[in-house]
């Protein structure tokens, strides 16, 4: 359940957002609580029904608009509502961070056109903006997963431009997932739970488990059959 | 000079190797039984599926060869200039955290070396030997290993640089199956490297005017110089895929160029990154 639902409403939708986004971001809140309850493990299976991604190299790039897209609405909360106790220093990066996120999120909406995903709804009642540890366990979890993510989608991807786009992103976040590290823990930056000691090789995650993890956050059913895997 | 012989020489490594593996089922069948090797050097990945689960048109193996040694080059390099640190950086006045992060960074180069060379090795190909490292780059960094900010200075470089070269030969090796995902892994792990090391100078300058984040800002060098331009030429680009990045929407406004230069990072090519680390190979 959110921490404080009404108040997170008011404050997540960014000034300047159309209509149809309004409309996502209001159902996400509005019908926060049955949606929640309708929550299961099965959201993202293979199966029929739900936003397709599509297939082939469209269907990773919408996997990483997906991912984008969540990663972007997360920051625009965390500079719209900083937590208590945040430093100008690192507002200040976070919103570089925010503004990263949405240039990514943007370049995919449009890179896919016709092609791409509608806007997903979101669902951070789990996260407590208003707490510093919560917020950043939160950019933290985000960060890693979009890494592993990417790194595991490289493989898949048939088109060389496509995969240098991609390269182009994960190193930035990369770059962002050892900033809150860090934050959390100085020199935590690529702790031994990410990358391997014996290897030096940073994780990676097929989609089908990240589109799992993040299904927490996504309360649009997304049908990830056509991903190839 | 010696340098970019290495890498001409790489093609002439095993040219039998070549002939052998051109087809994929030749290819499979060199890999067969390759998994006691890998158990033994424990590499996580199997190389008998380097084809199997490529998608796309899996890459040449001279291809793959010569970016697996290009690689091996750069880690080379790192692994050495990190490693030759390690006793010097107390007596630099570096703190203990700091002296912490550099040995897990030179721990991760030192991996990296290892992984490549078995990599290659277990493609039934010899590794480039280790060239002779000048990390004074000839007498322009002569206290490097006395002068705690040039040290970190030239290791932000270094590990920008890096990241830049896997980029800029990505597209070479798509369709690369394990061999891809490992680049691409040791890729992100150079890539936090650089964020930690920039988050290490920002807490020594005090001069707030110049920007030294943990993302390399429009083709900035972050207060390092003219000395590195070159590793940050070209990262001012905004436009990806023919989409300007400056112009799409932000909360308020549009993106600007500051964070789209941020967002992406740029690869480098071949020919730019030998010239970049040139001045430090001797031998």
């Amino acid at each position: 359940m959110p921490k404080n639902p009404g108040k997170q409403n008011e404050t997540f939708v960014p000034p300047n957002v159309s209509r149809r986004h309004f409309l996502a971001y209001a159902g996400v809140f509005g019908g926060l609580t049955t949606v929640a309850l309708a929550c299961s493990d099965d959201d993202n299976d293979n199966g029929s029904g739900g936003v397709s991604l599509g297939t082939g190299d469209v269907a990773i790039l919408n996997y990483a608009y997906a991912l984008e897209q969540l990663e972007a609405a997360f920051y625009t909360q965390v500079v719209a509502s900083p937590f208590s106790g945040i430093t100008d220093g690192e507002l200040a990066l976070l919103t570089d961070i925010r503004d990263h996120e949405i240039a990514h999120r943007e370049f995919f909406k449009l890179a896919l056109s016709s092609n791409a995903i509608p806007a997903l709804s979101v669902n951070f009642s789990t996260i407590d903006f208003t707490k510093r540890d919560s917020v950043l366990a939160t950019a933290k979890a985000f960060e890693d997963l979009g890494v592993s993510a990417y790194n595991g989608a490289g493989r898949y991807i048939q088109t060389a431009d496509y995969l240098v786009i991609a390269g182009k992103i994960v190193s930035v976040e990369a770059r962002h997932a050892a900033y809150v590290r860090d934050l959390i823990s100085n020199g935590s930056f690529a702790g031994n739970d990410v990358v391997a000691m014996d290897t030096g090789l940073d994780l990676s995650r097929k989609p089908k488990e990240v589109l799992s993890i993040a299904s927490a956050y996504i309360n649009t059913k997304i049908n990830a059959g056509g991903l190839p895997s | 000079m010696n340098f970019q012989n290495i890498f001409n020489q790489i093609e002439q490594v095993d040219p039998e190797f070549y002939a052998r593996t051109d087809t994929r089922r030749e290819s499979l069948k060199k890999f067969a039984g390759i998994g006691k090797k890998l158990a033994l050097t424990a590499i996580p990945f199997a190389l008998g599926s380097l084809f199997k689960k490529a998608y796309g048109t899996p890459p040449s193996s001279n291809v793959v060869l010569d970016v697996l040694n290009y690689a091996l080059t750069l880690e080379y390099l790192e692994a050495e200039f990190y490693a030759n640190s390690l006793t010097a950086l107390p007596g630099m006045g570096a703190p203990t955290a700091a002296q912490n992060a550099i040995k897990v960074i030179a721990d991760h180069e030192a991996a990296h070396v290892t992984l490549l060379k078995n990599v290659i090795n277990s493609l039934g190909s010899t590794p480039v030997p280790k060239p002779t490292f000048d990390f004074t780059a000839g007498g322009a960094f002569n206290d490097v290993y006395t002068n705690y900010d040039l040290f970190l200075a030239v290791a932000q470089t270094f590990e920008d640089t890096g990241v830049r070269a896997y980029k800029g030969r990505a597209a070479e090796i798509v369709g690369g199956g394990d061999i891809l995902e490992a680049a691409l892994n040791i890729h992100s792990v150079e890539a936090r490297h650089a964020s930690h090391i920039r988050q290490m100078r920002r807490a020594r300058s005090s001069d707030t005017s110049i920007n030294i984040k943990p993302w390399i800002t429009l083709n900035e060098t972050a207060g390092i110089g003219s000395a590195v331009q070159a590793s940050y030429n070209g990262e001012e680009n905004v436009v990806q895929a023919t989409v300007n990045i400056a112009n799409l929407p932000n909360v308020s406004g549009t993106i600007g160029m500051t964070a789209a230069s941020e967002s992406f990072d740029e690869g480098l090519t071949k020919d730019q990154v030998l010239a970049i680390v040139a001045p430090f190979i001797v031998g």
